[in-house]
């Protein structure tokens, strides 16, 4: 052998030792708080493994979510890991779209997921995705506003006791309205709000026979309770307003009461941002004594796409991001409070975290409360209790959506919003193949 | 002779021309301000325009968290290369259809601006498995062909008028004179429609730098432009507005210095054959 060949042989072997060692796995995600601070703590996860690099695509929710939908139904394996919804779990697991996780490590403790997010990730007994944050909903309230009517919100409130305080608190002349909800067209909108408090109210999207249930009269108490309430006690054009819309009107002192994520309750109570910080109290999600909680149930959550050529890094990341340990890292780099919520039990067992989050034992309550897979009084043949967990929901939501914002702005009656809302889930249904 | 133009219309167009101008501009202004606003100010009821305390603490979260350098030599690669070679092509084809025209040219034409007719995402699957099929997904060279493409009908339209303006007889002139085709395009056409070329490379580099649809579906992490890392500061759950004005400020601030320095060819170019 001589020196050239030596020379050119040795370089091949580093050469190739280097592209076997650096192995890049990229990872597309949501904008939020606690991915974001994800993120900046991944030195943690490098450092332990250093023969893994990490790329970060984030995006805006609605971007993201049309994004990876088109490069998994093509099979484009632009990532190695995925943030998805729950909605869309059990729809990839059952399309093949995604691998089970069955090597997330033996000191994962996956049972020490909560059950309620665990059973919306887990089909057929094996868990598609791994929560990284979940979030149920509840009512936030003013309590000085409240102490100064003479009302006491208790922890379970129902609905007609929410209207009535919502009633008495406002006062239109100081800007001050009893109650904000979404009113913003969008399945995950105004939606994700009214299909959740309409399983309070006994209603529910379809029949065993998927028949939509608009028609009935569950629906109408529903929507008329809704839009007469926003009227009398709800902000002027209501009809635009989404979460971040209800966030902002909350901080600045505009609501006395706000039904919604549970994650709100970090931000209402930040006195860097909200104005009320110290004044917030927390209830269930009310309900109207049918048995059924108007409290919905989501996570935010990492999988890994059919076909990735890294599944094995993928999974190390996963057990990482979402196990124990990583709380734990939170919790010493920036603190109890901004550990995500709505995962693991221990988490809730944990007195430090307790003292931090005066809202935790309500988080946990409400996860608790939902139940995905019989979320309406009567049965339904469908998961997900602020969704159907079905393809075509999407699109159905958000144009049922339409019509129930336009009622709420008053274009249109409520009896004419639910009959439009009935005629076109009938005719997305049939054409869907769901009605025969 | 010169128009006797009364001072009172004078004041009368100034103050009109200003109130459009600050209109028009007044939603970046308001971008600019609200990116040195904390979150709570942001979103505060009534709004303060001047009167808060200024902050570059969302400039500082912007750095730490995303790539900005990347992301702009990206948007530099893509708009620039797309608009290049969309002009190298889109020349010999607008000089073609101007001076030599056939009995289709017209119809040629509007076949060309009827492919900007069809929304975006009607093609976006088959351009996803092309992309993918070609290894073209999340590469600086499949964001330049694409975006090629989809201007190339503007650059030739807006070509096409220019060229219309120029005396065909120049050009006979230098064919007499001996001129070859290619050196009649380059020394004859070309100089004579400076003004006309600047304005379409100008406004093409801007419709490019801005485009946001086939930019954010075809990048992932690698050749993403601007206009994903403008996409990754807005949330649904949060307060993100002053962080998503910096970033936003960031994004349209070198595109806006070279609109700025060029504004003088721009409004040449766009005004050329305008009066006769």
């Amino acid at each position: 052998m001589n020196l050239r060949t030596f020379l050119l042989g040795t370089c091949s072997a580093v050469a190739l030792a280097g592209l076997a060692q650096a192995e890049t796995l990229t990872i597309a995600t949501v904008n939020n708080g606690d991915m974001i601070r994800m993120q900046k703590l991944t030195d943690d996860f490098t450092s332990k493994n250093p023969d893994i690099t990490l790329e970060w695509v984030t995006l805006e929710e609605n971007v993201l979510r049309q994004r990876v939908t088109t490069d998994i139904a093509t099979k484009g394996g632009q990532y190695d890991i995925m943030t998805i919804g729950t909605y869309e779990v059990p729809i990839w697991a059952k399309q093949g779209w995604l691998l089970p996780l069955d090597n997330l490590g033996a000191d994962y403790d996956v049972d020490d997921l909560l059950p309620a997010i665990r059973s919306g990730l887990t089909i057929d007994d094996k868990l598609y995705a791994a929560p990284f944050y979940g979030e149920s909903s509840m009512v936030m309230y003013r309590k000085d506003l409240f102490e100064k009517a003479g009302l006491t919100m208790p922890d379970a409130p129902t609905w007609d006791f929410i209207a009535e305080a919502a009633r008495k608190i406002t006062d239109k002349n100081n800007e001050v309205y009893g109650i904000c909800l979404r009113g913003k067209a969008g399945w995950g909108e105004n939606m994700a709000f009214l299909t959740a408090t309409a399983n309070a109210f006994g209603a529910r999207w379809f029949d065993e026979n998927w028949k939509p249930q608009f028609d009935q009269p569950e629906w109408k108490n529903a929507l008329d309770f809704y839009v007469k309430l926003m009227n009398d006690a709800g902000p002027p054009g209501a009809s635009s307003n989404g979460f971040n819309e209800n966030l902002s009107l909350f901080q600045t002192g505009k609501c006395g009461m706000w039904i919604d994520a549970t994650v709100a309750a970090s931000f209402v109570t930040n006195p860097k941002e909200s104005t009320v910080a110290d004044k917030v109290g927390f209830a269930l999600a009310p309900d109207t004594g049918l048995g059924k909680r108007g409290n919905w149930l989501w996570a935010w959550n990492l999988a890994i796409p059919a076909g990735s050529q890294k599944v094995a890094a993928a999974e190390k990341f996963i057990a990482w991001a979402t196990g124990k340990d990583y709380l734990k890292l939170v919790a010493d780099k920036e603190g109890w409070a901004n550990v995500p919520p709505g995962t693991r039990t221990s988490l809730y067992a944990n007195p430090e975290y307790q003292k931090a989050a005066p809202f935790a034992k309500m988080t946990l309550d409400s996860i608790n409360a939902a139940d995905p897979k019989n979320p309406a009084v009567k049965p339904v043949p469908y998961v997900g209790v602020q969704f159907v967990a079905i393809p075509e929901f999407q699109g159905l939501g958000t144009a049922v959506g339409q019509q129930f914002s336009a009622a709420l702005a008053g274009q249109m009656s409520v009896d004419d919003a639910l009959a439009s809302a009935q005629k076109l889930t009938e005719r997305e249904m049939t054409k869907a193949g769901y009605i025969k | 002779m010169a128009r006797n133009v009364s001072t009172q219309r004078k004041i009368v167009v100034t103050v009109v021309a200003w109130t459009i101008g600050i209109l028009i501009f007044f939603p970046i202004l308001w971008t600019f301000l609200t990116s040195f606003k904390t979150e709570a100010e942001a979103i505060a009821s009534p709004p303060s325009l001047f009167f808060f305390d200024w902050t570059t603490e969302n400039y500082h979260e912007v750095q730490s968290r995303s790539n900005y350098l990347l992301h702009f030599m990206n948007s530099v690669v893509i708009s620039f290369g797309s608009t290049l070679i969309g002009l190298i092509i889109a020349i010999p084809s607008a000089w073609a259809m101007a001076f030599s025209p056939t009995k289709r040219t017209k119809d040629v034409l509007m076949w060309m601006l009827s492919t900007k007719m069809m929304p975006s995402v009607g093609v976006l699957v088959p351009m996803y498995l092309l992309f993918r099929n070609t290894g073209l997904l999340d590469t600086r060279t499949g964001l330049v062909i694409v975006l090629t493409l989809i201007n190339l009908p503007i650059i030739i339209w807006m070509l096409y008028t220019y060229f219309k303006e120029i005396p065909g007889e120049i050009l006979e002139a230098a064919r007499m004179d001996g001129a070859s085709l290619s050196k009649e395009i380059i020394y004859v056409l070309t100089p004579m429609a400076i003004p006309g070329i600047a304005s379409t490379l100008l406004l093409n580099i801007i419709l490019a730098w801005n485009e946001a649809f086939w930019t954010l579906n075809l990048s992932a992490a690698k050749a993403a432009p601007l206009t994903a890392f403008i996409a990754s500061y807005s949330s649904p759950e949060g307060l993100f507005y002053a962080k998503l004005s910096a970033a936003s400020t960031m994004a349209i601030a070198p595109i806006l210095i070279l609109g700025w320095f060029s504004q003088k060819q721009l409004v040449r170019g766009l005004t050329f054959g305008a009066v006769k």
